[in-house]
């Protein structure tokens, strides 16, 4: 470990985000605003939904805008590297073993993740309106659960990264990403599953579902979520393996 | 500091395609042995096959030979970023595969394909480059504004690095490989699609370079080139180091140092015995493709006596060519093939 070299890395991603501040938020943020805007105040002013789902919603929305803008800020750049534009290799150069670039990578990508998060938060209340019932009466769990989050993403951003060429991409979204969003208990809690029961026990596999739970507890702890020690052992589990396989996928391209 | 390189007993099997971001930029690996494992429907692909070298400290050592001779193997064996299936490299007193984060501190590398930063401006590769060696802040400031001078960059410092031509992009690939002062410099075919003009300042940079004392590696296709540029030479091709030495003894080593190219309707044993028994001609090689290659101390004086040793055998010329001492014609002395083939 060099922490001279590891910075470096950091401060050069930090400049090429804030150079990217403005289509970055936009390409993480807008499409969980709109679903906010639809299902969370069209849906619940118009009565089809009880008040009540905004609070439910809100938790999963903050899991999936973490989720997405950590995984492409780590996934995105290493598709393009290890295809076509290389930038990578002077890094991979730099007098520091290599995994160190990865997970300089992963941690520029959870920063992104948790900026991400905090943004989104906010602006959800503000479209949400009134009748938004969160508390924020454990904010060291919220954060541990934050950071947590944010890692995950970018390890997975590591992992698929590493594995797919340019041409998988639209294949990652609609085939891995999509479902993961989907049932990862995003919009509806993991006890609604009870009456898929196969579906519900499948599901536990995915881990975004330990992300919205997890906000879920923290936030709306008065809705059903899965209990602490499972969020936190899940999340901490996949943690693990996604860092794991992506630095084993990493070292794979980065040496020939 | 005197850092030289040594390779021993280095060899290189590929056994999947090497991925994308790897090699240091290898051409296409034509030229090497594919075979079938019978086991299993995977490939092996010998890249590099038992190739020693020693480069002094000091030293502008090129690699010549056709592409996936293995040339860029090599350079990426040695810059830490392919691992050797056997054998060891060595730069200074570090083994490069064992001592990579030592190693990667005493080398430069310039990549065969650009590999700049799109995000960043010209200034910014330079100064975080060298970031990541840990140089001070004001000395980074102060040694990329002097690169970006010497490399005639300064009017577009401050300028993202899309829009850069060819030629700008390989000066700043070096300049930043220079940032922070290596004793070793890697350059893998850096000339190509450069225009003479850029590719005469290119040289001059790295005889400037060398003169400092430090070592540089070159790789190549372009015989001009290394004839111009390099103390030593190996030639290489299907991952073997086919000979070494300075272009100079390499090219006295052809026999009669000529090279005519013979093409015939038939070649025949009489013909053959006929054309060995030319005055000059040191030595009659048969070509695959049904001519004959003459080496010989002279070139031009000696076609009316092969035309006489044709009519004698009866055979009927249909092509000839006459190459004066050079290095390829020392490649096709060793391999029987063009290096442009």
């Amino acid at each position: 470990m060099n922490l001279q070299a590891f910075l470096a890395m950091l401060g050069r991603d930090a400049r090429v985000a804030r150079r990217n501040f403005l289509p970055l938020l936009l390409q993480n943020l807008v499409q969980p605003m709109l679903f906010v805007f639809v299902f969370g105040r069209v849906m619940t002013t118009s009565g089809m939904m009880p008040e009540s789902y905004k609070t439910l919603l809100l938790p999963g929305i903050i899991a999936i805008s973490m989720l997405l803008s950590g995984l492409q800020a780590v996934a995105f750049p290493m598709i393009a590297d290890f295809q076509f534009s290389r930038e990578i290799e002077d890094r991979l150069l730099a007098p520091m073993e290599i995994e160190w670039v990865a997970i300089e990578k992963v941690v520029a990508g959870s920063i992104q993740a948790l900026i991400a998060g905090g943004v989104v938060i906010p602006t959800a209340w503000l479209i949400l309106g009134k009748g938004l019932q969160v508390s924020f009466a454990q904010p060291f769990e919220l954060l541990a659960l934050a950071v947590l989050v944010a890692l995950m993403a970018a390890a997975v951003g590591l992992t698929l990264g590493c594995s797919l060429g340019q041409a998988q991409i639209g294949i990652m979204f609609s085939l891995i990403v999509g479902p993961m969003i989907f049932f990862g208990c995003t919009y509806y809690p993991w006890s609604a599953l009870a009456a898929f029961p196969i579906l519900q026990k499948v599901v536990l596999l995915n881990p975004f579902v330990y992300a919205s739970e997890g906000f879920r507890s923290a936030l709306a702890p008065q809705f059903p979520h899965l209990s602490g020690y499972v969020v936190f052992g899940g999340l901490l589990l996949f943690n693990g393996i996604f860092l794991w396989l992506g630095l084993k996928q990493f070292r794979k391209k980065a040496i020939g | 500091m005197d850092v030289g390189i040594r390779i021993s007993r280095l060899r290189k099997v590929y056994t999947s395609p090497p991925p994308a971001g790897a090699l240091v930029r290898g051409g296409p690996m034509t030229g090497v042995k594919f075979f079938k494992r019978p086991e299993k429907k995977k490939y092996a692909v010998v890249a590099l096959d038992d190739v020693s070298l020693e480069i002094m400290p000091g030293e502008i050592f090129g690699l010549l030979g056709p592409n996936g001779a293995g040339k860029s193997t090599t350079v990426g064996v040695l810059t830490t970023r392919v691992r050797p299936t056997a054998g060891e490299a060595w730069i200074g007193g570090f083994e490069v595969w064992r001592e990579r984060v030592k190693v990667k501190r005493l080398i430069g590398v310039v990549p065969q394909k650009p590999n700049l930063d799109f995000a960043l401006t010209a200034r910014e590769m330079l100064t975080y480059h060298a970031a990541y060696f840990g140089m001070p802040a004001a000395e980074r400031q102060r040694r990329s504004t002097d690169l970006l001078e010497r490399f005639q960059l300064t009017d577009r410092a401050d300028s993202l690095v899309t829009g850069f031509s060819g030629g700008m992009m390989q000066r700043l690939s070096i300049a930043r490989a220079l940032m922070h002062d290596p004793q070793v410099l890697f350059l893998d075919e850096p000339s190509t699609g450069l225009d003479p003009q850029t590719r005469l300042l290119l040289w001059e940079l790295i005889r400037d370079f060398n003169r400092h004392g430090a070592t540089v590696l070159l790789t190549t296709h372009n015989m001009d080139e290394a004839d111009a540029l390099c103390h030593r030479l190996a030639i290489v091709d299907h991952g073997r180091v086919i000979a070494t030495g300075t272009p100079e003894a390499l090219k006295r080593s052809v026999p009669g140092g000529f090279v005519v190219r013979l093409k015939f309707d038939t070649v025949s044993e009489t013909l053959a015995a006929r054309l060995a028994q030319i005055p000059g001609v040191t030595e009659v090689q048969r070509t695959p493709e049904g001519g004959v290659d003459l080496y010989a101390d002279r070139g031009g004086t000696l076609i009316p006596h092969v035309v006489n040793a044709a009519a004698a055998a009866g055979a009927t010329i249909s092509d000839v060519h006459i190459s004066e001492p050079s290095l390829e014609n020392l490649f096709l002395h060793h391999t029987g093939r063009s290096l442009r083939q």
